[in-house]
């Protein structure tokens, strides 16, 4: 960590968006995690991915729990909205937030101890209720803000920096919210933004629960040797299936890739997700198959990442509740009061 | 792209850009940290070592260092380095105790050096330290040179001079005041090991157009003028004066006229405003002084009455360009410029001569009758003949003189020892680590926006009044402070080691400018383009490191990397750390002479 400010100089040639912001626009507060934390480059692609998609800041939610992860939303987007909740209750917080606004675009930010312990049931109705928002957990299998004991993740069979072996069975968060039908799932990794960033960028763009389960080295407690979450091993045992990029309307296309290997997604607002294929056979549109991979791939002992799950036709909580197009928060008493007479009648329909 | 070598002395230097462009290297940063700590005599005594007028410099450097300040290329205003350097000058107090006695027991050596300017001096200093027998010719009855006789004392006060030249005299070296050397020959004949010539350019260039010989008494030679007003032989001028030329010179003319009585003085140049060869803070203080500045006017005739000059007619021209893109100067058609004056400074140029020097004996002159001298060692084709300053290569500037005075005296040093001086010796250099703690550093990191300092000066009433009046008063020591603080301590360089690395990105994501890269390697052009940051400026070095776990590289565009050390306090490993480069040019002694 540092104790200054990061200074204001930027780069002379640093690029703008179509708002006019700079990256540099899009940052927060200084990160006081520890140097070198997996969660700081995540924050970092966060940054990255809204300037890309020209996101007003203004019109971002960004909420989280308790933990290293959950401090994060402090480092980034400065001029968005915030919410730091109780611990594990963000995807309540989240909910009730999206049921009263939904033009805001969510972003619920949380970690292995937050969403896969005390929060896990929060985490488990919020995607199965299909909200509209992009969840990442920040994965580290460690409880860092504690000094390193195992988090509900860590694998079995993994060694803590003491020496401790975990003997407990790890909850595979990807493998959860497939089961709970989330609509976008990816899994990445904070060492490769180049993966990372697009991957949040089509998560923003999802239209339903899109879930990305981030693996994020704990430099202090979980980054040596046996442990399974240490920049070595991960780049050691992963195995992408995918490239994504997410091409805006307004972007000119001019990267060159051999035919065939790339499938193209377009969302409802123009927006393209082009998918180069890494793994031969891979569908990412099928959701058993992508239990399957999981599941195998697992058993191997590899780490499958980029985006495992993509629904192209996902139906979000609103859709389902049927509410009307106007956010709630935004109905005069006109609109939310019928009048006596209505009222009457529909008493009468009762009786 | 190839791994990066900061071994080589060069690599690391270049990145401290002011010391770079420095003629004499001064480690500025090194300075201005030390200025910042109240510790002026320390900060004196690096200026000092390097470049041997620090107070004369602090008031009348050229400042190459302020353009390629870091700072330019953030904020729009260099740091002050020139004004910050003549705060270690005014605050140190007594540094005698520091100085270099006279050698009591001299070497055997014998050097000559002709003029008493700031190269002659510098050579003095490097070889009368080392224990040569230097004899110093001087026309003048007082050593300084073109620092005593053409820089207005209003800008460089009499006090600084003598004390500064006195650090040298104390060293004892055979002083040959007041008499002009009319033969070089005869200067040889006197069987020295080495003779260095720095008599400077002393002829200032004239004018002729008609009514120059008839007006003559009261159109006069710039620096000549100068000199004269100098030594008090000159002590006022007409009410309306014309300045001509558009350097310092013209610039020290218009302002000493202003105080000698000029109530109405003009510059006019030939070429634009733009274009003038004057320092932009020198243009200013003139117009400050109510001095109006017209461009592209040339000198037609002079006009008089009876002996007396009564004003200057000038063709109004305008620049174009040929298809070689070269300028031209062609006339307007419009009518002509009269100006009335009573008197004409003219400064338009300075040249070299050497009617002192025979052309026969083995000291070479090129077609335009200037010596031929190597570019590094400043040797002569005479063995025994060195040349430095102005008097080398053409009119320069004070730190360009002192900075040949070193190199000759590196020369002298070495072949007065047998040795060849066209091998040169490395500078000295030291990497430190600059860590204190976990995130503390022994520099100050907290680097923020911040607009450059003015320079108090005395209001132009009062400054005007006496010719001997300093019109700037210098930083007091808050301002310094303030103005030191926006120094961004290049010197103090982003040290990568590979095999600590982690690929975590944590550099990357903190950096500020956006300078840090990790990337798949590539030829250096592909490789500026697909940084962070595309790295467009050509003269700025790409820091490239080989061998990460993953394959990749790491590349740092040193162009605008502030030194804030936020990637070295970000990173979880070390791999980064901040290490102070110090590096001192090799003067004459006992280390030039160990390569």
């Amino acid at each position: 960590m540092t104790y200054l400010p990061k200074p204001r100089f930027r780069h002379p040639d640093l690029p703008t968006n179509a708002l006019g912001f700079t990256r540099r626009d899009y940052e927060g507060a200084v990160s006081t995690l520890c140097a070198g934390c997996g969660h700081d480059s995540i924050s970092a692609a966060i940054i990255q991915a809204c300037f890309e998609l020209d996101l007003p800041p203004h019109r971002i939610a960004k909420l989280s729990g308790i933990g290293c992860s959950s401090k994060t939303p402090t480092y980034f987007l400065g001029a968005s909205h915030g919410f730091n909740s109780v611990h594990g209750r963000m995807p309540s917080v989240l909910t009730g937030a999206n049921l009263a606004n939904k033009d805001l675009i969510y972003l619920g930010v949380s970690g292995d101890g937050d969403s896969a312990s005390i929060g896990l049931g929060q985490f488990a109705h919020s995607i199965r209720r299909g909200v509209n928002m992009l969840y990442i957990v920040e994965n580290n299998g460690v409880y860092g803000l504690t000094k390193g004991q195992f988090s509900a993740t860590s694998d079995r069979g993994s060694k803590s920096k003491k020496g401790v072996v975990n003997t407990d069975e790890p909850i595979d968060m990807v493998s959860m919210a497939l089961q709970l039908g989330a609509t976008f799932v990816g899994r990445s990794f904070s060492g490769d933004k180049t993966q990372l960033v697009p991957l949040i960028k089509a998560g923003l763009l999802h239209k339903g629960a899109a879930f990305i389960d981030c693996i994020s080295p704990c430099v202090a407690f979980n980054n040596h040797e046996g442990s399974t979450r240490s920049f070595d091993y991960v780049r050691a045992h992963n195995e992408a299936v995918n490239r994504l990029d997410v091409i805006l309307p307004r972007a000119e296309i001019t990267t060159d890739y051999e035919p065939g290997e790339t499938v193209d997604v377009k969302q409802h607002d123009g927006k393209i997700i082009r998918l180069r294929k890494v793994a031969k056979d891979y569908d990412a549109s099928d959701r058993i198959g992508a239990m399957t991979h999981l599941q195998q791939k697992q058993a191997a002992g590899e780490i499958v990442t980029g985006l495992l799950y993509l629904d192209e036709e996902p139906v979000d909580l609103h859709e389902a509740l049927k509410t009307v197009d106007r956010p709630l928060n935004m109905l005069e008493d006109d609109d939310l009061c019928p009048g006596a007479a209505e009222i009457a009648k529909i008493n009468d329909s009762l009786r | 792209m190839k791994q990066t070598d900061i071994a080589v002395p060069d690599y690391f230097h270049k990145v401290v850009d002011c010391q770079w462009a420095c003629p004499a290297h001064t480690p500025v940063p090194e300075y201005i940290r030390l200025i910042a700590d109240k510790r002026f005599a320390d900060a004196y005594m690096i200026n000092w070592k390097s470049n041997v007028f620090p107070g004369v410099l602090g008031r009348t450097c050229d400042r190459p260092c302020e353009p390629a300040c870091r700072r330019v290329r953030v904020e729009e205003q260099p740091v002050a380095i020139c004004r910050l350097k003549r705060v270690a000058a005014d605050y140190k107090g007594d540094v005698t105790g520091r100085m270099p006695a006279a050698v009591p027991v001299r070497n055997g050596k014998r050097v000559a050096v002709i003029g008493a300017g700031p190269a002659s001096l510098t050579v003095a200093r490097d070889l009368l330290a080392e224990g040569y027998h230097v004899t110093i010719y001087e026309q003048d009855p007082f050593a300084g040179g073109m620092i005593r006789t053409q820089i207005p004392k209003f800008r460089l006060p009499e006090t600084v001079i003598d004390e500064e030249v006195g650090y040298i005299l104390a060293l004892e070296p055979e002083l040959r005041l007041g008499k002009r050397v009319d033969s070089l020959k005869a200067v040889l004949d006197e069987d020295y090991d080495a003779v260095f010539v720095g008599c400077g350019a002393p002829r200032g260039r004239d004018l002729e157009i008609p009514g120059r010989a008839e007006a003559a008494e009261h159109i006069h030679i710039g620096i000549d003028w100068l000199s004269s007003v100098s030594f008090g032989h000159t002590t006022s001028i007409g009410r309306r004066v014309i300045v001509l030329g558009g350097g310092n010179t013209a610039m020290d003319c218009c302002r000493s006229a202003r105080r000698l009585g000029g109530e109405e003085v003009t510059v006019v140049v030939r070429s634009g405003f733009e274009e003038m060869k004057a320092s932009p803070w020198e243009k200013e203080d003139a117009m400050h002084e109510g001095i109006p500045i017209h461009n592209f006017l040339v000198p037609k005739a002079a006009l008089h009455d009876g002996g007396k000059l009564t004003g200057m007619v000038f063709e109004k021209v305008k620049p174009e360009f040929d298809e070689k893109g070269r300028r031209n100067l062609v006339p307007t058609g419009e009518p002509d410029v009269t100006i009335p004056c009573d008197d004409v400074l003219v400064a338009v140029g300075q040249e070299n001569s050497f009617p002192w020097i025979e052309r026969d004996i083995g000291v070479d002159f090129d077609r335009w009758g200037m010596p031929v001298v190597d570019t590094v060692t400043l040797r002569s084709t005479h063995p025994k003949v060195f040349f430095g300053g102005d008097a080398a290569f053409g009119p320069k500037n004070i730190i360009w003189a002192v900075a040949h005075g070193h190199d000759a005296a590196v020369s002298i040093d070495r072949v007065c020892n047998g040795l060849d001086p066209a091998i040169r010796p490395p500078p000295g250099t030291v990497l430190t680590s600059q860590k204190m703690g976990i995130h503390e550093w022994s520099y100050d990191n907290d680097i923020r926006l911040d607009q450059r300092y003015k320079v108090p000066q005395r209001p132009p009433e009062e400054a005007l009044k006496d010719i001997k009046l300093e019109v700037e008063l210098g930083f007091d020591d808050m301002l310094a402070y303030k103005e030191a603080e926006r120094c961004l301590n290049c010197d103090v360089q982003t040290v990568f080691t590979t095999s600590l690395c982690i690929e975590c990105d944590a550099c990357v994501d903190i950096c500020p400018m956006d300078c840090i890269t990790f990337t798949d390697d590539a030829p250096e052009a592909d490789l500026r383009q697909k940084l962070m940051a595309p790295a467009k400026n050509l003269t700025q070095d790409i820091y490239v490191a080989h061998g990460l776990k993953t394959g990749r590289i790491m590349a740092k565009d040193e162009d605008v990397c502030l030194h804030c050390g936020l990637c070295a306090e970000r990173c979880p490993t070390g791999a980064w750390d901040m290490r102070k480069f110090f590096l001192e040019m090799t003067h004459a002694g006992a280390a030039c002479r160990s390569v």
